[in-house]
């Protein structure tokens, strides 16, 4: 297996497994549930942006929020390098 | 009846049947193998599993349902954003872990993962219950969301006639369902989406232009209505019943037999977490469709005599195919209603073929018939596949509605259940089997109580802490239930009867 690994005659002991890494970027993840559970802190009606209540607005615009914290989590993971 | 809108309606229906069936040989496999007939060979990549998994988490019946309760509750029904936010960031750190270990092993369901890791049938068999209870109602409500929009063309027969509508479009869904698996609703997905998509933006920007734009449509809704009521004295009130049902709502969504198998089918581990942050396009169109019910508020479609029959017979689950006969013209409308049928096509045939994995798998297979060959697996797939579509038809034409809605709340309720044998499972190998499952009863027994305290009528149960109320979503509170019963049990099955030795997965297995 490893070509490395000259010290044990007998078969090669599995590679020992990668423990789940405790990623810091992945903290980011925390953010939109923070910010949506906090409901006191939007249950408003202003200030509206195009007729649209805040509470409406601002739980859409955490839509793209998420999907970008999302995005930015799986670049700086090099996601894109896997399958 | 509306002719222009049924002749388009049907062509459109006509047309996905026909890719339906062409399916099966859409990226060619050999459907006498389960994982290809149900799992689509495990080889869409991004994109169509972004259509895939789109089809199948936004159902027709949450089109119909989601503005049908903004309507009648006003912002409360806004928590399907907040829930299908947070559902994607765990989406991307649990579900990866989940098809890599599912790829090493060769599993097709949640509960072959649970058999594997925690090497206990029964706890795999609670599992693969729990799933299969959760999803049938689930598949009969996808026949309201059809048949409301058919009673909307404008079919008013009564008795066998009234059903025959819902009746041919069920059995063209199994027959396609049954000769190509998981590839017919992955390929018509594509066709639902796309008419979804036109049909939302056409509904936010005609309907506002009718109506005089945004401002005066929320200048017609009831102030009460238009945020969360303040709570009252000692208690969380509305705001802990929003926060708890989209963080439980989140938790659930992903252990739903039918997301597993979306899941599953991807091509890899990066497919899905792609998805995680391409899905929430989908989001932004459940939130802008939910705005729709202010809408179906403002234009008083509900006051209009021409709608009365409906909501009758309806109720406020019109309210949407009132809007779009009043904003839209006939050839549209029947664009707008075949996206619904369609989108009930779509989740309708990927929850009957994941109830059809677990069965086969997990009951037949484990239980009944272990020395079966591959291709008798798929085929009781495939027959199993029809008989949980044909109890579905049976539900919704000889019982009340109201039934498969509760019993689909109560669902919610129950998938939540084996969150902790499942997503924790991915992670921990702390909890024991016999822990997990006794965990498992004492949630399902707790959420059960709760939903029974408040008729089967709601979800939201007002738990009581140290004099202050707070009222939560009952899935989420069982499901802690169940967690502190598992990891107590735990502690002390670890020392007493170890069964750590009959996991068969390994730490690398899930990278």
């Amino acid at each position: 297996m490893q070509a490395t690994n000259m010290t044990d005659a007998g078969p090669t002991p599995p590679v020992p497994p990668p423990p789940h890494r405790a990623r810091p970027v992945r903290l980011l993840l925390l953010l939109p549930f923070i910010a949506m559970l906090a409901v006191p802190t939007f249950n408003f009606a202003e200030p509206a942006l195009f007729g649209l209540p805040f509470f409406y607005w601002y739980q859409l615009l955490w839509i793209l929020i998420c999907s970008a914290l999302v995005g930015v989590v799986y670049i700086v993971e090099g996601g894109s390098g896997r399958r | 009846m509306n002719w222009t809108a049924t002749a388009i309606f049907i062509a459109l229906f006509l047309f996905v049947t026909a890719l339906g069936f062409f399916a099966a040989q859409w990226r060619k496999g050999d459907l006498d193998l389960l994982h290809e007939w149900g799992l689509g060979g495990r080889r869409f990549g991004t994109m169509v599993a972004w259509f895939l998994l789109g089809g199948d988490l936004y159902t027709a019946y949450t089109f119909i349902a989601v503005p049908a309760l903004v309507f009648g509750a006003g912002a409360l029904g806004f928590f399907a954003v907040p829930y299908t936010i947070v559902v994607y960031p765990i989406l991307y750190v649990v579900f990866p872990r989940l098809w890599a270990v599912a790829h090493r092993h060769g599993y097709v369901t949640a509960a072959d993962f649970v058999r594997g890791r925690f090497g206990n049938p029964w706890l795999a068999l609670a599992v693969a219950v729990t799933g299969l209870l959760a999803t049938m109602p689930y598949i009969a409500l996808q026949l309201v969301g059809m048949e409301v929009v058919i009673g909307a063309l404008g079919f008013q027969a009564e008795g066998f006639a009234a059903d025959l509508p819902l009746i041919i479009a069920f059995v063209i869904l199994a027959a396609f369902t049954y000769t190509s698996g998981l590839r017919a609703p992955a390929m018509i997905a594509v066709v639902k989406d796309v008419l979804v998509y036109i049909t939302v933006i056409a509904a936010v920007i005609v309907v506002p232009m009718e109506l005089g734009g945004y401002a005066k449509i929320f200048a017609a809704v009831p102030v009460a209505k238009l945020t969360l009521p303040t709570p009252p004295a000692g208690s969380l009130g509305s705001y802990s019943a929003y926060a708890t049902l989209a963080l439980g709502s989140a938790c659930a969504l992903f252990l739903y037999p039918h997301s597993i198998t979306g899941v599953l089918s991807s091509s890899g581990a990066g497919v899905i977490r792609r998805n995680a942050a391409i899905l929430p396009a989908y989001s932004f169109v459940l939130g802008l469709l939910a705005l729709l019910g202010f809408m179906v508020l403002a234009m008083g479609v509900a006051q209009n005599p021409a709608y009365a029959e409906g909501f009758r017979r309806y109720g406020s689950n019109y309210a949407i195919p009132a809007l779009f006969l009043a904003a839209f013209p006939s050839w549209f409308v029947g664009v707008a209603f075949a996206a619904v049928a369609i989108g009930a096509l779509v989740p309708a045939a990927i929850m009957s073929i994941a109830s059809a994995n677990t069965f086969t798998r997990n009951i037949w297979r484990e239980f009944l018939n272990p020395a079966c060959t591959d291709a008798q697996e798929a085929g009781v797939a495939k027959i199993v596949s029809l008989v949980v579509k044909v109890g579905a038809l049976f539900f919704i034409i000889f019982l009340p509605q109201q039934y498969a809605i509760q019993l689909q709340l109560l669902g919610g309720v129950w998938i939540i259940q084996t969150a902790p044998a499942v997503m924790l499972g991915l992670f921990f190998r702390f909890f024991n089997g016999w822990a997990l499952l006794a965990g498992w009863a004492a949630g399902i027994a707790t959420g059960t109580w709760m939903a029974a305290m408040l008729n089967f009528r709601a979800s939201v149960y007002p738990l009581q802490v140290l004099g202050i109320t707070i009222p939560g979503y009952a899935a989420l509170y069982s499901v802690l239930v169940n967690v502190a019963v598992a990891a107590a049990l735990s502690l002390l099955l670890n020392v007493l009867a170890p069964d750590r030795h009959r996991d068969v997965t390994t730490e690398a297995d899930y990278g």
